[in-house]
């Protein structure tokens, strides 16, 4: 700590990296956030699904091969994820809705057990890597420094995803009911619509963008297990101090998060972990309902 | 209050159970009694945390934390000072509640969701730091060949050290339970609202409340020093701490020795199936699943429902 000074390209070079891992954080908290809005369940196998997304896409990418995998797979691993948790939900979740919060954690902490030791026997537990396809590959230079190109796109997809989501949201019916039932279910069901189906789509949904993020991630970072436990323990974070159920929320918290941790690495390499956590603290003690209004 | 322990029904079938396991060295393998020393300190473990979720209600969701700490405090007063043996005992609970005080003068400002995750985050701050600390607790690596006195040598006298601790501790938490405070904190369980309304201090009563429970998680910690000899920040871990809480709903969070039956089975399962497939946590996700479909009072609370005729004091009433 001390001593090193940074000029103002070393900043705002960090800061890029900052911001692109908090759009891939904001992507899987999103659907995080979406799933605890609506069906209130906090989804702990949330983590798991966001890894099956990276491994899959690792597998796609690398059967097809070429820019073209990497585009199919970005396109195909959230829609095996969603496909997933569709068949969850329809199997298992969808009889649970009626018990405690905490049963329900619980529940998903079993779930993601499964999941877990399941992707372990699919893919092993060794280390994998995507490569980006050339188009995002390399860097280019802005302010003096260098960025990389995948993190422009990453800059790109989080607010897209946002603008996406919004307009689902409040844009289409399905959307409203969906918004309707996260505040008072059995008046949505006293209407004639079928709340066990609006709750289905609402979570598939949500997961889907759990392996859209782990999609996202997957050309940077090693793709291996536990990758899981350390996401999942940040996003729900970033979903509380956000505001739990609030997509806008979401996306403060992940900016948060990200930004704090890329200068912790600057200020402090060794306990830059250290300092997200530390962000999460100050504002929990300070706004302990989340920063923006929450839904709960 | 000795008398409701000396005529309660459990208490003879606990001695007898006591007798057999201290019987037990003699008769089976060195691995079991291994085997039965980390049940123990799982149990210990297990029932702390069920102190404040099962009876308390509250979601305290980072009780490995304050295991970690025990552990730790165990750990770096017999390596890195040459005091007495005895302050490492000591330290151990003392710094996991003084942590648990800290923690959970925060956390009892804020109610279920948002209590719970006050708690992670600021237990993993602590993860984070004692993972990340290489000089001082030794990072990811842990710290390892810890030594322990003579009278702790073999593996026998770990044995009986941690089945006397145990049972002292578990005659304290009854008899926590069967006071005042004790009912007073399951009445804040069942209803904080009408209980603050009465004139009850909620918030201290709780807080009161993790501190104990953290001091036990603390000798825990300890025991889990003397059996293993070493100590990792896994054991800080949030999939620890659900791990915990996982024991006490496979046991039975409303029933008084429900957790230990979720200790036991949790580290059975780990122990046996893991010998013939590394994919033992697949199996314990499968049936947790099964249990909470088909029993929600966990196996301890559906045997005293099937076979106590008169259900007595709450032991239906879910604890949340």
């Amino acid at each position: 700590m001390g001593g090193v000074t940074y000029g103002p390209a070393e900043l705002i070079s960090q800061l890029l990296v900052g911001l692109s891992r908090s759009m891939i954080l904001f992507i899987v908290c999103a659907g995080l956030s979406f799933v605890l809005g609506v069906l209130r369940v906090p989804n702990v196998a949330h983590g798991s699904l966001y890894m099956i997304g990276a491994f899959v896409t690792f597998t796609i990418s690398k059967w097809i091969g070429g820019w073209v995998g990497f585009w199919l797979a970005l396109v195909l691993a959230p829609l095996v994820v969603a496909l997933i948790s569709l068949i969850a939900e329809r199997a298992l979740f969808c009889h649970l809705y009626q018990r405690e919060h905490l049963l329900l954690l619980l529940f998903t902490f079993a779930l993601s057990l499964i999941l877990g030791d399941l992707v372990k026997i699919v893919w092993g537990a060794e280390y994998r890597s995507v490569s980006a396809p050339d188009v995002l590959k390399g860097s280019i230079s802005m302010f003096g420094s260098s960025f990389p190109r995948y993190n422009l796109f990453l800059l790109v997809m989080g607010p897209l995803v946002a603008i996406l989501l919004w307009l689902f949201v409040n844009k289409t019916k399905i959307g409203r009911i969906s918004r309707a039932a996260a505040v008072d279910r059995e008046m949505v069901g006293v209407l004639g619509i079928n709340v066990s189906w609006v709750f289905a789509i609402a979570f598939v949904i949500g997961c889907f963008l759990a392996g859209l993020g782990g999609a996202l991630v997957a050309p940077t970072v090693g793709i291996t297990l536990g990758m899981d436990h350390t996401l999942i323990i940040e996003a729900f974070l970033i979903v509380t101090i956000g505001g739990l159920g609030n997509m806008w929320g979401a996306l403060l918290g992940s900016l948060i998060f990200g930004v704090t941790q890329a200068f912790g690495v600057l200020m402090w390499p060794q306990f830059a972990i250290v300092f997200p956590y530390l962000a999460v603290v100050i504002v929990l003690l300070l706004r302990p309902t989340g920063l923006v209004k929450s839904v709960w | 209050m000795f008398k409701s322990i000396v005529h309660s029904r459990g208490s003879g079938i606990a001695l007898a159970l006591l007798i057999l396991l201290a019987l037990l060295p003699l008769i089976v393998p060195r691995f079991f009694v291994y085997i039965f020393a980390l049940i123990y300190v799982t149990s210990l473990l297990a029932m702390s945390l069920n102190l404040v979720v099962g009876h308390g209600g509250m979601f305290q969701f980072h009780h490995g934390v304050f295991y970690g700490v025990g552990a730790y405090a165990m750990a770096l007063v017999v390596t890195k000072t040459s005091w007495p043996l005895w302050i490492g005992f000591v330290a151990g609970p003392l710094v996991a509640a003084t942590v648990g005080l800290l923690i959970g003068w925060f956390c009892v400002r804020l109610t279920r969701l948002y209590f719970a995750m006050l708690q992670i985050s600021l237990g993993s701050l602590i993860w984070a730091v004692v993972f990340r600390w290489y000089k001082f607790t030794g990072g990811d690596d842990g710290i390892h060949g810890i030594h322990m006195p003579p009278f702790l040598a073999s593996l026998n006298h770990s044995y009986y050290f941690i089945l006397v601790v145990l049972a002292i501790s578990l005659v304290l938490m009854y008899l926590i339970l069967k006071s005042p405070f004790g009912a007073t904190l399951q009445a804040i369980r069942d209803n904080p609202q009408r209980c603050e309304a009465v004139g009850i201090h909620v918030r201290r009563h709780q807080l009161y409340a993790i501190v104990i429970a953290t001091f036990f998680a603390g000798i825990a910690g300890v025991l889990f020093v003397v059996l293993e000899r070493s100590v990792f920040p896994e054991m800080l871990f949030w999939v620890m701490s659900l791990e915990i809480l996982i024991m006490c709903l496979l046991g039975g969070w409303f029933t008084f020795a429900g957790p230990m039956l979720g200790a036991a089975i949790t580290v059975g399962l780990r122990t046996f199936v893991g010998r013939y497939t590394e994919y033992w946590t697949l199996i314990l996700g499968i049936i947790l699943i099964l249990l909470i479909f088909f029993l929600p009072d966990g196996v301890m609370g559906f045997l005293l429902k099937t076979f106590r005729s008169q259900a007595k004091e709450g032991s239906e009433r879910s604890p949340l």
